[in-house]
């Protein structure tokens, strides 16, 4: 019999712990992906000067693969002073790396914004700052959290990477359970049954917000 | 996104970049392993590539236009390598298949899951495309008395190819990306290769930085590519839309 049981039971509860640090993975670089994104993408509406050098930035890490630049940040750093653990390294980079891609997904929603609404703010003497927070943000973001929320689920998927430095999620968890007793079938197919399954239901969540956001925001 | 000049720009600079810093000390002596890696590294994903496309283009077709028991083979296909993780198959080809009697080399293993998981992607892209195929091609080929391949074949993919082309592009650099994954199960690409030298010689920036400017070369090179194609393709089809 190739698959047991038994032990598979056995091990489920372990990798349950370490499906938590790989949500806890995920949750952090998103929030950092969804904000730095957005700080990207106003950068590279304040002309050329600024936008440049932000656009080659976005080329670069959006053109090198995610593994080299974790590499990258948890054996680079430490050169400058700056030691992190694997955990926080790894967020950072899957953070800065979907930031990236969230960039062009609020580029989408910024340009969407009409011009009159930009007009009528400069008319109502509305500083800078008044006009992103109050009137081109909240119109900006509602219809891009679909997209948004895609990403999520891609960066999610991308969290096993981290086992790369030894970061003990779900891959990981499942390599040292194999390594331990020769048997890899029962854990790498429940981490690729928790992957499936988790994957499954975000995506059905999302439909629920975009059937949801798509009621509110007919134009 | 960026225009094609200045693309090739990037291309022309990072290049410059990568040969002005071998001509210098330190990495200069990094050169010829990283070259070694990234040739490696380009066949992986050549070969990727190329599975790729014939496993998309074929689960597609299949979820499309199959009998019903291939259809339900290739919605599982594809909803099984577009929801787990790309680390997980390959370790899962990796690490498990040999318990089933099934033995591969690494290089096997990689370009397999490399093929299997961006062609599950790509099998939307083309299952997408072929449905932007305004129905009217359909229907003048049923009047036409064509069967149903020669229209696939004649009419709608032709003219779906065009529309495909530019997502597959970006697939392709997703592949490109996804083959540092491979070093993990001990296949020396580029990735593999900066992680050894890192090891022996603690020149960390120096190699990661070669490295990064190596593989931005190579997705450069993509992006020019295919949109060079896409530019051949689509003048057919504009002077073909004009009468």
């Amino acid at each position: 019999m190739l698959w047991d049981w038994g032990y598979a039971l056995e091990i489920l509860p372990v990798l349950g712990q370490a499906a938590i640090i790989t949500i806890e993975a995920t949750l952090l670089g998103f929030a950092m992906a969804a904000v730095l994104g957005l700080v990207f993408a106003i950068l590279r509406m304040l002309g050329p000067a600024v936008a440049w050098p932000v656009s080659m930035l976005i080329e670069l890490v959006r053109s090198t693969p995610l593994l080299i630049q974790i590499f990258f940040l948890y054996f680079v750093l430490p050169k400058f002073g700056v030691t992190l653990d694997a955990f926080t390294a790894g967020v950072l980079a899957l953070g800065l790396h979907y930031a990236t891609y969230c960039a062009e997904v609020y580029r989408a929603g910024l340009e969407n914004i009409p011009r009159g609404q930009w007009e009528a703010s400069i008319a109502l003497n509305l500083s800078l700052y008044t006009t992103f927070k109050d009137i081109i943000l909240p119109q900006a973001i509602p219809p891009v959290v679909p997209p948004l929320g895609n990403y999520l689920v891609a960066l999610f998927k991308e969290t096993p990477l981290l086992s790369a430095i030894a970061v003990l999620e779900l891959m990981q968890t499942a390599k040292i359970l194999g390594s331990e007793t020769f048997r890899y079938v029962e854990p790498i197919t429940l981490v690729g049954a928790l992957f499936l399954a988790m994957s499954l239901v975000s995506a059905a969540l999302i439909r629920q917000v975009e059937r949801a956001l798509g009621r509110r925001f007919v134009r | 996104m960026m225009g094609i000049r200045s693309i090739a720009v990037m291309l022309a600079a990072s290049l410059a970049l990568v040969a002005g810093l071998s001509t210098m000390e330190p990495f200069r002596t990094f050169m010829p392993g990283l070259i070694e890696g990234a040739w490696m590294t380009v066949r992986i994903a050549l070969v990727g590539s190329l599975l790729a496309v014939l496993f998309g283009v074929a689960a597609a077709l299949a979820r499309l236009y199959g009998p019903l028991p291939l259809r339900w083979l290739a919605r599982a296909y594809i909803e099984i390598f577009r929801g787990t993780s790309a680390l997980v198959q390959l370790f899962w080809l990796f690490f498990v298949l040999p318990d089933f009697g099934i033995s591969l080399a690494p290089f096997t293993v990689a370009v397999l899951t490399l093929g299997l998981n961006v062609g599950a992607y790509g099998a939307e892209i083309v299952r997408a495309a072929i449905g932007a195929v305004p129905r009217g091609q359909w229907e003048a080929s049923t009047a036409l008395n064509m069967t149903r391949g020669q229209m696939l074949r004649r009419i709608i993919l032709p003219q779906a190819v065009v529309a495909m082309i530019p997502p597959w592009g970006n697939l392709f650099i997703e592949l490109l990306k996804a083959t540092a994954l491979v070093s993990l199960i001990t296949i020396s690409d580029l990735a593999f290769k900066a992680q050894e030298m890192n090891q022996t010689t603690f020149k960390t920036i120096d190699i990661f930085t070669l490295v990064l400017l190596i593989y931005l070369a190579i997705s450069l090179a993509i992006t020019i590519g295919m949109r060079l194609i896409e530019g051949a393709a689509s003048r057919g089809l504009a002077r073909g839309r004009a009468h």
